[in-house]
């Protein structure tokens, strides 16, 4: 492309003609976000039309034989799992992140970061396996007695459980990266006013991340609500509101899943399946923008 | 004074045990499906198709799979490269460090890295249909390479941040073109890390279900052109895995430590090539 002995004029050329290539490739794969939202919403257009927005987000009926496609069943059970997963998650990150930062040596930092690699790499559909051999049984032969219920097992908990797994790796990374943007001054200004080591992280370094951690909380979250294979295999799948923990539930993402293969038969079954996609794409796309424009700016206030 | 330092030590003790727990459930997952994987395997899973139907066939091995998969991750990570590096290029050589588009072409980036994959599925679901494409080799494959485009990008962009700005200059005063720059120069000294990046990249591709599961289709013969459709790794593992036959499941299982090994290569690989990247860095 540029050899030596080509004159400065092509060279030059070359340059600009990249330049407006890359440009153009930059754009279009930027473009992609308002490309897929356009073609989810022109392909869940007629059942928006025919059953109005409302009425098929808020209607417990999912009967697509008799045209009725209400996703709230879907919906609630999608945040069932996601809160649950994030309430059991949240607290053990929190806790290991301000651990790796303010106390752990360089020696625990080195044998931590691998591991907790290994688990951001791992593919949900294996964590999905290992909660059917693991804690589908667990929760079938120990948990539920424990409580007094019957449960096969694939239930909300499950999901939730394998879930939480997944959601580690993220949690902490995006918390330790709040931690570390603290300034060591102020821990140093707590501590020579005679504050021990966790009041300083209790009133000045956790106090000054709260906008930080809460905004990673939300990318958890919104990772959470679109993560598919690892809770459809655990679940249970049962169209319904769930009741406890124990109830099995179907989340957004195993509805579309789970009916690929039969859409096309029925009518208006695929622009319901779309339109369901569009809103797992809508929620998605609003908390992670939320979260990534709070969290630039947070870190950049931070720093200087 | 005394209350203030129990507390501590319970908090101490507290996160100690979060992280033990965090590190001792990651060993947990790996020791028991590397075990049921290993119970499972043999050697005839690795070198043959399933016979008699993947669902039902006791005989035969996921070979088709293994290929699939590899054909689509190799395929989608090679396209995805070829369009991320011109636009980590756009925006780290081209526009300057605080330009406006560069900021917006990154926040579109992070939010396609966040859309789940399900959600990628669907969309190349739908253009299938609008192109009248049948699920194959081709689909998946563009399908999965949109999906790591974001990963691709935003890995390489946060790496070309660390090079020093001098170098850059002393390149442009020496004659040369940004283009010339970005390739020659830039591209050089990160060059540990685009391979990591694509390392990474490749990882979740061979990785994921969700966007395969529309888009590849399924086929029990190893795919012989780009519209045949094609089977994958996890979608064995999914399929098989509710089978009600025992042989058919412990393919699964097979098909989960072949992929578990797959991903741990590639985690010690980009680990290696980190290490590297600090060391010989000016």
């Amino acid at each position: 492309m540029f050899k030596l002995g080509t004159s400065l004029r092509s060279r030059v050329r070359t340059n600009n003609l990249a330049y407006y290539l890359f440009y153009l490739i930059g754009a279009i794969s930027a473009s992609l976000v308002l490309v897929i939202g356009i073609g989810l919403l022109i392909k869940s257009y007629p059942i928006i039309e025919s059953h109005g927005f409302f009425n098929s987000i808020f209607s417990i009926d999912w009967y697509p034989l008799k045209s009725k496609f209400g996703l709230l069943p879907f919906l609630v059970s999608s945040c069932y799992v996601s809160l649950l997963a994030l309430i059991i998650s949240v607290p053990v990150c929190l806790l290991t992140a301000i651990y790796l930062i303010e106390y752990a040596s360089k020696k625990v930092l080195n044998l931590f970061f691998p591991i907790i690699d290994i688990l951001a790499g791992l593919p949900s559909v294996i964590l999905g396996v290992w909660g059917v051999i693991i804690i589908v049984p667990f929760i079938r032969d120990y948990l539920a007695p424990f409580f007094g219920v019957h449960s096969t097992g694939y239930s909300i908990l499950a999901g939730s459980i394998v879930l939480s797994i997944m959601l580690v790796p993220n949690i902490i990374l995006v918390f330790i990266e709040i931690l570390k943007t603290i300034p060591q001054e102020l821990r140093e200004a707590s501590l020579s006013l005679g504050a021990t080591r966790w009041e300083t992280i209790k009133f000045v370094v956790l106090r000054k991340s709260i906008p930080g951690i809460i905004a990673g909380i939300i990318l958890g979250l919104s990772r959470a609500f679109g993560e598919t294979l690892a809770v459809l295999m655990v679940v249970g799948n049962v169209v319904q509101i769930p009741k406890s923990v124990f109830d099995p539930g179907y989340p957004l993402p195993a509805l579309i899943a789970n009916n690929y293969g039969e859409m096309l038969s029925i009518p208006l079954y695929d622009s319901a399946l779309m339109f369901s996609a569009l809103v797992l794409f809508a929620v998605v796309l609003f908390f992670n923008l939320v979260s990534k424009l709070f969290l630039n700016r947070l870190i950049k206030y931070l720093k200087y | 004074m005394k209350r203030k330092v129990i507390e501590e030590k319970f908090f101490l003790v507290l996160m100690i045990i979060s992280a033990t727990l965090i590190v001792s459930i990651i060993v947990l997952i790996l020791t028991s499906i590397i075990i049921k994987g290993f119970s499972s395997f043999n050697l005839a899973m690795v070198s043959q198709t399933p016979k008699g139907g993947y669902y039902l066939g006791k005989e035969g091995g996921i070979l088709n799979a293994i290929i699939g998969s590899f054909y689509i991750a190799g395929g989608a990570t090679a396209l995805a490269t070829a369009l991320g590096i011109p636009v980590v290029m756009l925006m780290n050589v081209y526009l300057k460090a605080d330009s406006k588009v560069s900021a917006v072409l990154r926040l579109c980036f992070d939010v396609l890295w966040g859309v789940p994959s399900i959600v990628y599925g669907a969309f190349g679901f739908t253009l299938m249909i609008f192109f009248g494409l049948k699920a194959s080799l081709i689909a998946g494959i563009i399908v999965v390479s949109i999906l790591i485009l974001p990963i691709i990008i935003r890995a390489i962009d946060e790496i070309s941040q660390t090079i020093p700005e001098g170098l850059f200059h002393a390149s442009l005063s020496l004659g040369a073109t940004k283009l010339e720059t970005g390739f020659k120069v830039n591209a050089k000294q990160i060059l540990p890390g685009i391979l990591t990046a694509v390392l990474m990249a490749f990882g979740r591709a061979i990785g994921d279900a969700a966007s395969v599961l529309f888009t590849a289709g399924y086929s029990d013969s190893i795919p012989t052109s780009l519209t045949d459709s094609a089977a994958t790794l996890p979608l064995t593992i999914f399929f098989q895995l509710s089978s009600p036959i025992k042989e058919v499941q412990d393919r699964a299982f097979a098909a989960v430590l072949i992929l578990t090994i797959i991903v741990l290569c590639i985690s010690l690989l980009s680990r290696l090539l980190t290490n590297r990247h600090n060391k010989y860095k000016i």
